[in-house]
């Protein structure tokens, strides 16, 4: 069949046949084209005349672009705007500079005069935009360089560039898990992840917030099922993703359970290092490096470079069996263009720090983290604070619900605003409560930042306890 | 890249146009194909993907049929006496080839009954692509295919991994055989690096392969090259002049990034500006951004549709809105390209038939298409869909990702070249990565449309903010289309660009290719159709210092492949004269020549 004549050949062949050989093909054919029309609905259309039609076009209402549009007052309509740059303090056009607890520039990256001089170099040799997609010129050695420096610096054999934060672990566990595989994950990962666990098709089994046993018993449970149909089991890829620090709760994966886990039921795992990179492990390397876990117990490692690297865009890093693939497959890699080359290079800058200074910052950030959180847990009787120590993110929530998320999350903004009176810009969490998987409960999420001194923490704590005793009483 | 990429890409694409919903009904997924009867070879295109996926989950996956499947409904798949694992990559080389080969004969028959027409609806010009042509192609992927199959069937490709015994592979064997054996050949064609700014000359990093295209090394040496390649229509990729000092003094000032989503503290003064911009630039209430293109639609299209709704969805369409409209969960159709007669047709019935399962009255119907085909050069009939949507009360989402800036005598895109009222089209979708030498994208239409955006849009919540040297870049770039700078700059830019766009088109044409698209799109697809053809194409013209792209199978139907050129107002005549004069020596040396329409010999004019 590899070329015309064997096909003209075979047709040839096919005349010759004898009269019986051609019946049984037709029969053949025939049942084959009986199987396909038996499959059509069984209801016959019915055939509507040119009038009828006319009449259902014209009944036809549809719903209006915007069925509800937001009310002119919707909170998020009037989002708060940052002047000049937001760095340990922040100006939001109060009069008054806040203390910055609010972006998650964990590392104060956007404080080091170095990385914005390496953009601005880059900017002189390469303009701002790369103006094409990676395949077609759009790549430049900028890029190359980055990723190279990436892949080195977590001891992998090959690292990948996405040109936006969501659209890393969003595109990247997509290019892997199709339809039929099985998808472990914690119930709280982020939502760029959970957009691709959906754009996947597989099939998606959520296990308690960082319960390893939970998922053991999730496991066991499909090995008995495995056990009954060998055939599938074999034929069926299974992955495990979680993240390194939960951007959701603030807790710190349980991963050397988890670990041994992936070995015992084959799972592939894929790790989203987004807040953990950078804030933990002595060499910054995060989640795997602070337990000390060979980056081969991992497959892919996924991260954004928008939150302590303080950078634009993502990467994943592993072998290269693996992430080679995504240059073919990942879709928000192939089909949009590059990272702009000035906000590459800034990235160099940042891994140059990380190599530096690695073991210190992440010390640094660790302790003003511990110490953030212990000065936070004494806040108010109404609520509790949520995160391990050691993680920059922190969530504050409310004891007691009142069952509605829309009074909850007033409340919470109120504290917000109250806070901003006494000096401190935080943020309630943001969520999609009607898209998330599960929606997490509403918060207010502090950010710490490494150059936090034992006096800012000290303002911070008072703030945020006046503003909630303001608000709750 | 394109070529193995869309592999993947076109299958996940036709996938995605035809599971969207579970209620589509198996006739109506084909619909794409039956329509063909006018074009041929696109139900091969169309067609073929589907084939080869159903291949691959057969003999990859093996697949039981009560998975509950996220998404979509559960997938039946036939019972296939099962094998090991370990060995099966013979197995997979049968199928492969059977597959490649069942997707080849369905072709020629198809082909052989009805020619290809290489028919242009914005455009008179017909060519027919030779019955003999037509067998080379096929004859070309043949011999390919047959070289890699007894080549996997005496070494067969390894698949094992380190560290991971027993797994089960992580690749369906069939998804890298024609990675391995065809785009591995040619990979030097794509992703090459630059070490440049994309202006109208880039510096190519010169590499070298010493194993046939198994690994790529750079030799350090750089070639200069006429840029072709980019999607630099205006020509503000560049590294001087005021766009370039307003980034930089905007990242001294402010830094190069946010840090914080929209709704929390990731609203800079210069995003709310360059929103006002936007909206003003494009004559419409108002306008919201975001940090990437593709993201635009994939995040913003599953907040504007839901299931229930009705989608009709060119069938180029770009990846970023097949994947966002199969995120939505709405029932998409898909229309033969650029044909508002199919789409008429297919929207008039769906909508008087209602939801195909249900049937209950569709919530609302929205039409999809773009502006400017960034593979065909062609231009939606703005016009007709207008026609189309307001007789029948459906919605229109243009996606304007090249049109805008680059189409119309004020760069406002679709709607200023068709002189069309912007508020006609109630989605406005677009990108700044290409006429304005920048990155992100932005959705534009009525205030409540933004508004609802603005409270339900993914990006808004999840995604860091537009990066600020990134929105200056747009910025300054829009106030100098706009000739809010005072200078007739932005002026001369269009003109430019619109001057070398017809001069470009019409010397290919006298030369006697066969080129695609609208005489004023600035992608100029020019048809060479066997991948050799391409790939020597591309390496030819790189020796000669001119950067082109070619895309051949599977971003193209098998009979379509093709050398694009992005034209830009950076280019001038003389850097156009040089490229044509390549081109037509490359043109004899590969026998490309294949117009056979009579020329008139006069000299075109700048
Ligand atoms: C029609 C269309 N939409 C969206 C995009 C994606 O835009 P970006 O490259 O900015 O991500 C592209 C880019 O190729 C495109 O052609």
């Amino acid at each position: 069949m590899a070329s015309q004549w064997n096909v003209y050949e075979s047709f040839q062949a096919l005349l010759q046949a004898g009269p019986y050989h051609l019946a049984l093909e037709g029969v053949l054919v025939m049942c084959v084209l009986w199987l396909f029309t038996a499959k059509k609905k069984p209801s016959k259309m019915v055939r509507l005349t040119k009038k009828e039609e006319e009449d259902l076009l014209a009944d036809w209402t549809p719903e209006p672009l915007v069925p509800q549009p937001p009310p002119l007052d919707h909170p998020n309509l009037h989002t708060r705007t940052v002047y000049g740059k937001a760095g340990q303090y922040v100006d939001l056009g109060t009069g008054q500079k806040l203390l910055n607890l609010a972006t998650q520039s964990f590392l104060n990256m956007g404080e080091r005069p170095e990385v914005e001089e390496a953009a601005v170099t880059c900017l002189h040799g390469y303009g701002v935009g790369s103006c094409g997609p990676r395949g077609f010129y759009g790549t430049t050695d900028v890029h190359l360089n980055l990723e190279e420096r990436l892949a080195a610096f977590f001891n992998c054999e090959a690292a990948v560039l996405y040109s936006y934060g969501f659209s890393t672990s969003a595109s990247a566990v997509p290019a892997y898990a199709k339809n039929g595989d099985i998808i472990y994950a914690d119930e709280c990962i982020n939502f760029a992840l959970q957009r691709g666990l959906q754009a996947s098709r597989s099939r998606i089994v959520y296990f308690k917030h960082n319960d390893p046993d939970d998922l053991h018993r999730l496991l066991k449970e499909q090995a008995i099922a495995d056990a009954k149909d060998q055939k599938r089991a074999n034929a069926t890829r299974k992955f495990l993703v979680v993240e390194g620090v939960y951007f959701n709760t603030g807790e710190v994966c349980a991963l050397p359970e988890l670990v041994v886990l992936r070995r015992q039921y084959k799972l592939r795992l894929f790790l989203d290092e987004s807040v953990s990179f950078g804030t933990l492990g002595p060499h910054c390397r995060g989640i795997t490096d602070h337990f000390n876990i060979p980056m081969t117990e991992v497959d892919l490692l996924m991260c954004s470079l928008e939150l302590g690297a303080g950078g634009n865009g993502g990467f994943c890093v592993g072998t290269s069996f693996v992430v080679e693939h995504q240059r073919l497959s990942g879709l928000g890699y192939c089909f949009s263009a590059s990272l702009p080359p000035m906000l590459a290079a800034a990235s160099i800058k940042v891994v140059d720090i990380l190599e530096e200074e690695g073991a210190g910052l992440v010390q640094q950030l660790q302790d003003t983290s511990t110490q953030m959180h212990r000065a936070l847990t004494t806040l108010h009787t109404k609520v509790n604070i949520t995160g391990a120590e050691l993680s920059p993110i922190k969530h504050i929530r409310l004891n007691e619900s009142s069952g509605d998320r829309q009074s909850d999350e007033a409340v919470l903004r109120q504290v917000v605003q109250k806070a901003e009176e006494y000096g401190v810009a935080v943020t309630v969490a943001s969520y999609l409560s009607d898209r998330e998987a599960n929606a997490p409960q509403p918060s207010i999420r502090i950010t710490v930042h490494k150059n936090l001194t034992d006096a800012q923490i000290d303002t911070a704590r008072d703030a945020l306890t006046h503003a909630f005793t303001d608000v709750l009483g | 890249m394109y070529l193995v990429t869309l592999l993947d890409g076109r299958n996940q694409n036709m996938v995605a146009h035809t599971e969207v919903s579970p209620q589509v009904s198996p006739e109506k997924i084909l619909t794409a194909g039956e329509c063909s009867k006018t074009r041929g070879s696109e139900s091969v295109r169309s067609k073929g993907p589907d084939v080869l996926c159903e291949q691959n989950e057969i003999v990859n996956h093996k697949k039981s049929n009560h998975v509950a499947v996220a998404g979509s409904g559960t997938v039946p798949h036939p019972k296939k006496k099962s094998y090991k694992e370990e060995d099966c990559s013979l197995f997979v080389a049968f199928f492969t080839f059977l597959s490649y080969g069942v997707l080849l004969l369905v072709g020629y028959i198809k082909e052989f009954f009805v020619p290809v027409t290489t028919k242009e609806k914005n455009r008179e010009e017909i060519e027919l692509c030779s019955p003999f042509t037509n067998f080379t192609i096929y004859l070309s992927y043949g011999v390919l295919f047959f070289v890699g199959y007894v080549k996997e069937f005496f070494y067969p490709p390894s698949t094992k991994e380190k560290n991971r015994e027993g797994y089960v592979p992580l690749y369906i064997g069939f998804e890298s055989f024609y990675t391995r054996n065809v785009y591995r050949r040619i990979q030097d064609c794509w992703n090459r690096a630059i070490c440049s700014v994309p202006g109208a000359e880039i510096d190519l990093m010169e590499r070298y392969t010493p194993d046939y295209g198994w690994t790529i090394k750079h030799t350090g040496k750089t070639i200069r090259c006429i840029n072709v390649g980019s999607y630099n229509y205006l020509g503000f990729a560049e590294n001087k002049g005021p766009c370039h000092d307003a980034a930089e003094e905007v990242t001294r000032e402010v830094g190069i990034t946010t840090s914080s989503p929209r709704w929390e503290l990731g609203t800079m003064e210069i995003h709310r500006k360059l929103e006002s911009l936007v909206a003003e630039f494009l004559g419409v209430e108002d306008a919201i951004t975001f940090g990437m293109g593709f993201a635009t639609n994939v995040l913003n299209l599953p907040s504007l549709l839901g299931p229930g709704c009705l989608v009709l969805s060119d069938e180029f369409n770009h990846a970023s809105l097949i994947l966002g409209l199969r995120l939505s969960g709405a029932t998409v159709k898909v229309f033969q390209h650029n044909n508002p007669e199919d789409l008429e047709k297919k929207l008039r019935e769906a909508i008087v038939y209602g939801h195909s399962r249900t049937r209950r009255p569709w919530k609302k119907a929205v039409i999809v298409v773009e502006g400017i085909y960034s593979m065909e050069g062609s231009i939606c009939d703005l016009p007709n869909l207008i026609r189309i949507k307001n007789k029948y009360k459906a919605y229109l989402y243009v996606d304007e990702a090249h049109s805008i800036g680059a189409l119309g005598s004020h760069g406002g895109g679709v709607t200023d070249y068709y002189g069309v009222d912007p508020k006609e089209v109630d989605m406005h979708m677009g990108t700044f990565t290409k006429s304005f030498g920048a990155a992100g994208g932005y959705i534009a239409g009525s205030k409540d449309l933004i508004n609802h955006l603005r409270v339900t849009s993914h990006a808004q919540v999840y995604a860091a903010s537009m990066s600020p040297p990134v929105a200056q870049q747009i910025i300054t770039s829009m106030v100098i289309i706009m000739g809010k700078d005072g200078s007739t700059e932005g002026r001369r830019r269009i003109q430019q660009l619109s001057r070398n766009v017809k001069y470009f088109r019409q010397r290919l044409r006298q030369m006697g290719f066969i080129v695609y698209g609208h005489d004023d799109s600035p992608v100029v697809p020019m048809i060479l159709y066997l991948i050799p053809k391409i790939s020597m194409f591309v390496r030819e013209l790189t020796k000669r210092g001119v950067a082109g792209v070619g895309v051949g199978f599977p971003a193209t139907k098998i009979t379509g492949g093709r050398m694009r050129f992005c034209l830009s107002a950076a280019h001038t005549k003389e850097m156009l004269d040089k490229i044509l004069k390549e081109v037509d020596e490359v043109g004899y040396l590969t026998a490309s020549h294949y117009s056979r329409e009579p020329k008139s010999q006069e000299p075109i004019e700048w």
